[in-house]
Formats: structure tokens, C-alpha cells, sequence
């Protein structure tokens, strides 16, 4: 194979643009696995269900899947604070987090997967919004809007995030439930209520992913497996609960998987994901930008 | 007469029975069906083992059971070995990568090694889809003999060899579930740290056991490509296979022998009986609803729930 920069520079600018749409996908785990401690392996399933919901709105309103993907997300909200309710009646409370939890929300993700299957049928969906055969060029580098638009979007849904949880109240309360949830009972807060509302974030934030990732590629009911190993590994990378180590993470993580996709062929790149999900747990379990335990 | 006596002379004088009432029947379909059921009592019996007594749990049944499904068409194709050589190689394989999998990930807390099984289905997959010796995404065929004596069908032949399979497997989850490592198991489950404090050595046992739990998902998975003379990445890495490994044990009862055997007999016959008339989707779907409605209002399963009433 030969040596060529302009095919290693554009596989790291697309990989880039990947992965701002990997933190998105991953900054939604950052705050349920991350904060809050709870392992919702049915994140990137939730993810894939605001992808179809995107396309199934999007075809039927005849708006652009992005704007689609905010206003739905109310929605996903809703939805994450009532999986978070049974989450924690039936697992939390009882002190069942670490096995029948874990069997609760594979068995979510079973769930929504077979049932995407039934609702939409195995094949690929996508989207063509009006932007998407437009390519920029800056000399060398191509930057495809299929796939700069979603990036910064959901750059831009990060950042609204960032400052949520550093300014708002609540996003205050949010910080503090995942450092002592019982001194936050002292101070006249329900951390219950603080938790359900940040799950329903996240699973928002899950949904937004969605939004954006059916524009750069299509997505099937079983493309949320894939996406468990990325998501997990840029998490903990990230060093779990914060957001700007999760962003560094993610977009590290695009640009390595890009690149061994331009030199070895795509197939190959769900091995990545895996292959540094066993590195990072094997030598670096506190992450890459996270403190010692 | 002790009791592990009587378990093995209950066991065989069961399967003879079934073997028998079988012949009677005098219909294939029989041990279709009846291998259907027996293969989940492995895969389910094999995940107690580390999910049931340890509480750690696996999510790869499906990498693992297709780990053993591949390997068995390898030592086929490479070596020409048939089904039974081919059932200790996947034994090996799927045993190696527990071991090596548990050994990266089970010095830390037990969602990790969690959601590492959970990749490493998807990345075995890739795998297999990219190796051309084993058919990649296309499959692989194995033709076998249609009669093979003394066996009246080779069905036959294939349900006999399951059921001596699902009988010791669940002899090695009793055997577990007395000896010392099954109370160490035990007792990492209740307390970990406060296991390790009292000086079980949590960190092996865990590798015995994942290594375990491994190669029994193998060798549940080594007759695949017999039994259905086609084998292709998506049939083997189905994602059934994952869920059912889960459900089985959780809704028979958890960390007891018996347990995943209930659960497996229960379910598979359910989704054999509903194949048949509904769609296996439909089926699926179903199989993923009483998972959750079960962790969650009988999270002891259905052992746990008649021991707390009696």
C-alpha cells in the first residue's frame, strides 16, 4: 500500500467529524453509566429508535431530520424518566443494580431491537436532506456536509449540555447526586427526582444522536450493537463522568477508527472499537484524561 | 445412597426415557425439537456458572456458542475430524477466550467484564465474516452421513450426543454448586471485597469459572453446524442465543443446578411450540418481555418464588 497524505488527512478530518457525533452518542453515557452509575446498555438501542423515529417523522412532516431530532426529543425525555421510574423501583431500591439490573436493560434493548424489526423490517433506512451531495473543499480536504452538519450539531447539543449541568441549578444537583445522592436528601432535595430527570437527559441526548447519525450513514434495528462498544470505550476513556474528557475521547476515537477504515477497509472497524474498549480496561481503567482511583 | 449418586442415576435413567419415549414416537421431528430444548440447557446451565453463582454477568453466550460452532468447522475442514473431536476443540477455543477475556477485565468491577462480553460477540462476528477459510458472510456447509447405525437417524445421533451434553452440564453446575469453589463463587456475589478479606482467592476463582462458563457455551454450540448442515455468521452469532442464555437461568432461578434447567426447558419449549405457529420475531419479542417482567417482579425466579412460599 502506498504512503498517501492527502487520503491520512482526510481520513482525520472526516474522522473528526465522526466523532462528534460519537460524543454525542457517548456524552448521553457519560452522564447514566458515568453520573449516576447506572450500566444502560439499552443507551445505543434508544439511540437507534430516535433514528427511526427521525426518518418515520421526518418522511411524514417533510422537515429536515435535524430539526426533527430537537423536536422530538421532549419525547425521549419522557420516555427515559419512566425507564428510570421502573429502574429504580424494582432494581435500585431493592439493592439488584449489579445482576437482575444488568438483565433489565439488555432485556430493554432486546426489546426495542426485535421490535424495530417488526415495526420497520430488517432493511437500512436513510435520509437525503437537502445538503447532503454538497462537499466543501479546503484545498486537500474535503469536508462533506452530510457529515459536517450533524457534527456540529451535535457538538452544539454537548455544549448545551455543558452548560446546563455548569450553570443551572438543577444541573448543579445533577453533579452533586453523582458525588453524595444521601447529602443531597440534607439539603431538601429528592435525589430520586434529580436522577430520573438526568436519565430522561440523557436518553434525550441518546435520541438526538440518533437524529444525526441517520444522516451520515443508515442505520438498521441491530446498528446499536456496534455502537455499544464505541460508546462504552469513549465513556470510560473519557474518564466516565466529564463531558470535555468524553469529546477528547470521542474525537480520538473517530480518527483512529477513520483512518483504519481508509487503509484496511470498513469491515474492519467494529474490531477497532473492541480492540480499544480491552486496552483501556486492561491498562487504563480510570480513563485517558481521569484520575487514579 | 448419596445424594451425588442419585442425581447421575436420576439423570441417565431421564434421558434413557426420553430417548425411548422418542423411539416410540417413531418421528424425527422429535429430536429436532427435543435437541432444540437440550442445546439451551447447556448454554443456560453454562451461564449460571459464572452469572448465577458469581453473579457476573455474560452477555456473549452468543461469541462464545459460535466460537465452538466455528471451531468444529474448522477441525472438520482442516483435519477432517468429525463431531466428537470436534466438540473438544470448541471446548478449548471458547474456554481460551473466557479465560483471556476475564483475564483483561475481571480485576475490575463486574459491569466491566459486562460489556466487554457484549462487544466481544459483535467483534468475533467481524472476524468470521472477514475469514474466508470458514465460508465468511456467505457460510459454510457440513454434509454429513444421512443414517449412521446404530442410531435410527442421525438426528438421532445428534440428540443423543445433546443430551449427554445437558446432563454434564448441569452434573458440573451441581459439582460446582457443592464444592468450594461454588461457595467462593458464592460469596464474591454477596460481598466481593469482603470475600477477598476473608481470604478466597476471588480473582482465580473468576477465571476458573469464566473458563468454565466458556467452554460449556462452546461445546453447546460445537453440533450447530451438524444439526442445521449450514452455518452462517448471522445464524451463529444470532442474538437469541444471548437472550436466551439470560432469561433461562434468571426465570428458572439463578445460582441453583436446577434452575436454568427449568427455565430452559420452560422457554425453549415455548419459543419450539410458537416457531411453529407465530413468527420467530414475534417469538423473540416475547422471550425479551418475560426477561424483564420477570427480573422485576420475580428476580429470585421461579425456584426462589415456591421456596419463599414453602
Amino acid at each position: 500500500m502506498e504512503f498517501d497524505l492527502s487520503l491520512l488527512l482526510n481520513g482525520i478530518v472526516s474522522g473528526l467529524l465522526l466523532g462528534g457525533l460519537y460524543a454525542a452518542a457517548a456524552s448521553g453515557l457519560a452522564i447514566s453509566f458515568g453520573m449516576l452509575d447506572i450500566v444502560n446498555i439499552a443507551h445505543p438501542a434508544l439511540m437507534v429508535t430516535g433514528a427511526f423515529t427521525v426518518v418515520a417523522l421526518g418522511g411524514w412532516l417533510g422537515l429536515d431530520p435535524l430539526v426533527v431530532a430537537v423536536l422530538q426529543a421532549p419525547a425521549f425525555y419522557l420516555l427515559g424518566m419512566v425507564i428510570y421510574s421502573a429502574y429504580h423501583h424494582f432494581f435500585e431500591k431493592r439493592g439488584d443494580e449489579a445482576l437482575q439490573g444488568l438483565a433489565f436493560f439488555f432485556g430493554i434493548m432486546f426489546i426495542i431491537e426485535v421490535g424495530l424489526v417488526m415495526a420497520f423490517g430488517p432493511e437500512q433506512r436513510f435520509l437525503d436532506p437537502s445538503y447532503a451531495y454538497t462537499t466543501w473543499r479546503l484545498g486537500e480536504i474535503d469536508l462533506p456536509l452530510r457529515m459536517l452538519v450533524p457534527g456540529l450539531f451535535a457538538l452544539a447539543c454537548i455544549g448545551g449540555l455543558f452548560l446546563y449541568l455548569h450553570r443551572s441549578f438543577t444541573g448543579l444537583a445533577i453533579a452533586a447526586v453523582a458525588q453524595d445522592a444521601e447529602a443531597l436528601r440534607l439539603m431538601a432535595i429528592d435525589p430520586v427526582r434529580i436522577k430520573r430527570l438526568a436519565f430522561g437527559i440523557s436518553i434525550a441526548l441518546a435520541s438526538m444522536a440518533g437524529g444525526a447519525l441517520v444522516v451520515v450513514q443508515p442505520v438498521e434495528p441491530s446498528s446499536g450493537q456496534v455502537f455499544i462498544g464505541r460508546v462504552f470505550a469513549i465513556c470510560i476513556m473519557g474518564g466516565m463522568a466529564s463531558l470535555p474528557g468524553c469529546v477528547m475521547a470521542a474525537l480520538l476515537f473517530g480518527v483512529v477508527e477513520n483512518v483504519t477504515a481508509t487503509f484496511y477497509g470498513p469491515s474492519w472497524s467494529p474490531a477497532v472499537a473492541f480492540g480499544w474498549l480491552l486496552l483501556v480496561l486492561a491498562f487504563r481503567p480510570q480513563g485517558l484524561f481521569g484520575k487514579a482511583a | 445412597m448419596n445424594a451425588t449418586l442419585r442425581f447421575w442415576l436420576g439423570a441417565v435413567a431421564l434421558g434413557l426415557a426420553l430417548v425411548a419415549g422418542l423411539r416410540l414416537l417413531g418421528n424425527d421431528y422429535g429430536y429436532f425439537a427435543g435437541y432444540f430444548v437440550l442445546q439451551y440447557v447447556v448454554l443456560a446451565g453454562a451461564w449460571n456458572i459464572l452469572g448465577g453463582y458469581a453473579g457476573y454477568v455474560n452477555f456473549g453466550a452468543a461469541g462464545f456458542m459460535a466460537a465452538g460452532a466455528y471451531s468444529a468447522i474448522v477441525v472438520r475442514q482442516w483435519l477432517g475430524w468429525d463431531l466428537l473431536p470436534g466438540i473438544v476443540a470448541a471446548a478449548v477455543v471458547a474456554g481460551l477466550l473466557g479465560l483471556g477475556t476475564g483475564y483483561l477485565t475481571l480485576r475490575l468491577k463486574g459491569v466491566y467484564f459486562s460489556i466487554a462480553t457484549l462487544c466481544l460477540a459483535v467483534v468475533l462476528q467481524t472476524l468470521v465474516v472477514n475469514w474466508d477459510y470458514v465460508g465468511g458472510s456467505r457460510g459454510a456447509y457440513i454434509i454429513h452421513a444421512r443414517e449412521i447405525p446404530p442410531f435410527t437417524s442421525y438426528t438421532e445421533m445428534l440428540f443423543i450426543v445433546m443430551l449427554g451434553l445437558a446432563i454434564g452440564t448441569t452434573g458440573i453446575g451441581r459439582a460446582v454448586e457443592k464444592s468450594r469453589l461454588g461457595r467462593g463463587l458464592q460469596a464474591i456475589r454477596d460481598n466481593e471485597r469482603a470475600a477477598e478479606a476473608v481470604g478466597v482467592p476471588t480473582l482465580r476463582l473468576k477465571l476458573v469459572a469464566t473458563t468454565l462458563c466458556g467452554a460449556l457455551m462452546g461445546v453447546a454450540g460445537a453440533p450447530l453446524p451438524y444439526y442445521s448442515g449450514y452455518l452462517n455468521p448471522e445464524a451463529a452469532f444470532s442474538l437469541a442465543y444471548a437472550v436466551n442464555a439470560i432469561a433461562m437461568p434468571l426465570i428458572g432461578g439463578a445460582g441453583t443446578w436446577a434452575g436454568p434447567v427449568i427455565g430452559a426447558v420452560l422457554l425453549a419449549s415455548l419459543q419450539q411450540a410458537a416457531t411453529v405457529t407465530i413468527s420467530s420475531a414475534l417469538n423473540l419479542w416475547i422471550v425479551g418481555w418475560m426477561l424483564v417482567v420477570f427480573v422485576a417482579i420475580a428476580p429470585r425466579g421461579i425456584l426462589g418464588w415456591f421456596r419463599r412460599r414453602g
